[in-house]
Parts: C-alpha cells; sequence; structure tokens
C-alpha cells in the first residue's frame, strides 16, 4: 500500500467531507421556505428550483459527487468511507449550532466514534498497490 | 421468538437497500480505478475529456444504475418502515458490507485499523441517528 495524498487532495477530501451535509441543510433550508410539497401542489417544485438555498444546494451536491469521483480515482473505498460519514458529524454540528436543534449524548457519542474512525485511517495509506493495474497502466502509456 | 410479516418485509426492504449500495459503490470505485488518476486525464484531455472518460465506462454506468434503483428501494422502504430504523439500519449495513465487498472484490487491502474504522463508523451512524 502506499500514502499519496498531496495537499490538493486533502483538498478534494475536505470538499467531499463538507459539500454534500452542507448541501444536503441548505436544501433543507430552502425547502422551509417552499413548504409541503404534495401531489396537487407539485408546481412548488418548480418554483423550488428559484430559490437560492436549493441552487446553492444543488450545486453543492454537484461538487460533491465529482470529488468523491475523483477521489475514488486514486484512494481506496475503504479510505474514503469514514471521511463520507464525517459528514454526518458535519450536519449533527450544522443542525446545533444553525439551525438550533437539540444534541443528545447519543450523538455527541456517535461523533466521537465517527471522529475515532476519521483518525483510524487517516494516518494510514490511502491506495493499495495492484501490480497487474500498474502494469497494464504501463502498457498503455507505451 | 416470533418473527412477524411486517418485519420480515421491513428487514428484507433494508438489505435490499442496502445491498445495492454496496454494489453501486463498489462498481462505481471499480470503475474509477480502471480509468486511473482523474487529474492525469484532466491534464491530458481537459474537463470534457474526463468526463466523457467517466461517462463512457460501462462499469460506471453499471454502479450509477444500482445507485439510481438504491434511490428509488429506499423510497419503497421509507414508505413501510419508519425512517429511525430503515436510515440507521441501511447506512450502517452498507458500511460494513463496504468493507467486506472491497476485500473480496476490490482487492483492498482492509488491515486492522480499517475493520476498526468501518465499525466505529457504523455504530456512530446508528448513534447519530438515534
Amino acid at each position: 500500500m502506499k500514502h499519496t495524498l498531496t495537499p490538493q487532495r486533502y483538498l478534494i477530501l475536505l470538499a467531499v467531507t463538507l459539500s454534500a451535509p452542507l448541501g444536503d441543510a441548505l436544501l433543507t433550508r430552502g425547502m422551509r421556505q417552499i413548504g409541503t410539497v404534495d401531489l396537487h401542489h407539485l408546481g412548488l417544485l418548480w418554483q423550488a428550483l428559484f430559490n437560492p438555498y436549493i441552487d446553492a444546494g444543488i450545486l453543492l451536491l454537484i461538487g460533491f459527487f465529482a470529488s468523491y469521483m475523483t477521489a475514488l480515482s486514486w484512494a481506496d473505498l475503504t479510505f474514503l468511507m469514514p471521511a463520507t460519514a464525517f459528514g454526518y458529524v458535519v450536519l449533527a454540528l450544522v443542525s446545533r449550532f444553525w439551525l438550533h436543534e437539540p444534541l443528545s449524548g447519543y450523538r455527541w457519542a456517535g461523533i466521537l466514534l465517527i471522529v475515532c474512525a476519521v483518525g483510524f485511517v487517516a494516518n494510514g495509506p490511502s491506495l493499495t498497490e495492484h501490480p497487474e493495474l500498474n502494469r497494464m497502466d504501463s502498457g498503455a502509456a507505451r | 421468538m416470533m418473527v412477524h410479516a411486517s418485519d420480515l418485509r421491513a428487514w428484507s426492504s433494508i438489505l435490499v437497500v442496502a445491498a445495492l449500495a454496496i454494489a453501486g459503490e463498489c462498481l462505481i470505485a471499480a470503475a474509477m480505478r480502471r480509468l486511473g488518476d482523474l487529474d492525469d486525464i484532466r491534464a491530458r484531455s481537459g474537463l470534457k475529456g474526463a468526463i466523457r472518460a467517466v461517462l463512457t465506462s460501462p462499469v460506471f454506468l453499471a454502479g450509477a444504475t444500482c445507485m439510481a434503483l438504491n434511490f428509488f428501494a429506499l423510497l419503497f422502504t421509507l414508505s413501510a418502515v419508519d425512517l429511525s430504523l430503515a436510515g440507521p439500519a441501511s447506512a450502517s449495513l452498507t458500511y460494513v458490507g463496504n468493507a467486506v465487498a472491497a476485500k473480496l472484490f476490490l482487492h483492498e487491502n482492509v488491515d486492522r485499523r480499517r475493520w476498526m474504522a468501518a465499525l466505529c463508523v457504523c455504530v456512530g451512524v446508528y448513534l447519530i441517528s438515534k
């Protein structure tokens, strides 16, 4: 296994971690402004597209997908899992401090465990070496 | 111990949601591994070339299809099962299942440190959802 994280790659991991929960929080805030959507009021979905919070949320979720794809091209899935799970921690903290929702003891314990999980893998290697894939790559390069 | 039909249906649908998520994530990870570093592709062929390389990969398309089916399976599950059960149960199963599938199919070196991380995430997600 090798450890190949440059500062730019750490920034991509940060984007993976932050963009999904912040996007979800913005969508929540936007949809609270729009109101409840049901079968008789489907037009509200069209209206939602012109809400700045919804637009920002959609942009962040597109950014999440792009950064996640990029990260998967140079890191193992099991290396990235705690990074994506850290989004739950960000979401809980955003709920507590931005949306002013209460955080129970269980949730603080959950946050602590996910932080531990990130700590377990953060200092380890990011990618498993596959000699046969490397041979294919060097063959393709020739 | 009696197992109710509704419990069986709830857990079956949660398992289907988790299985589709695991299949989707593993297929997408396999596709990205085959393509190689996206930063290099973007440097060689530009952003359009990188997007084209991803979207024309059959393995990626199979993974994306699984993720789309996962979304509809989750909607179906939520129509019958409480979010407080379906959300944490499917997320936790997906994290542990991903670690097993990554070892078996992607041949990742899932060492003790990564197993511990997967278990911590699994329990952590359950506690956060409580």
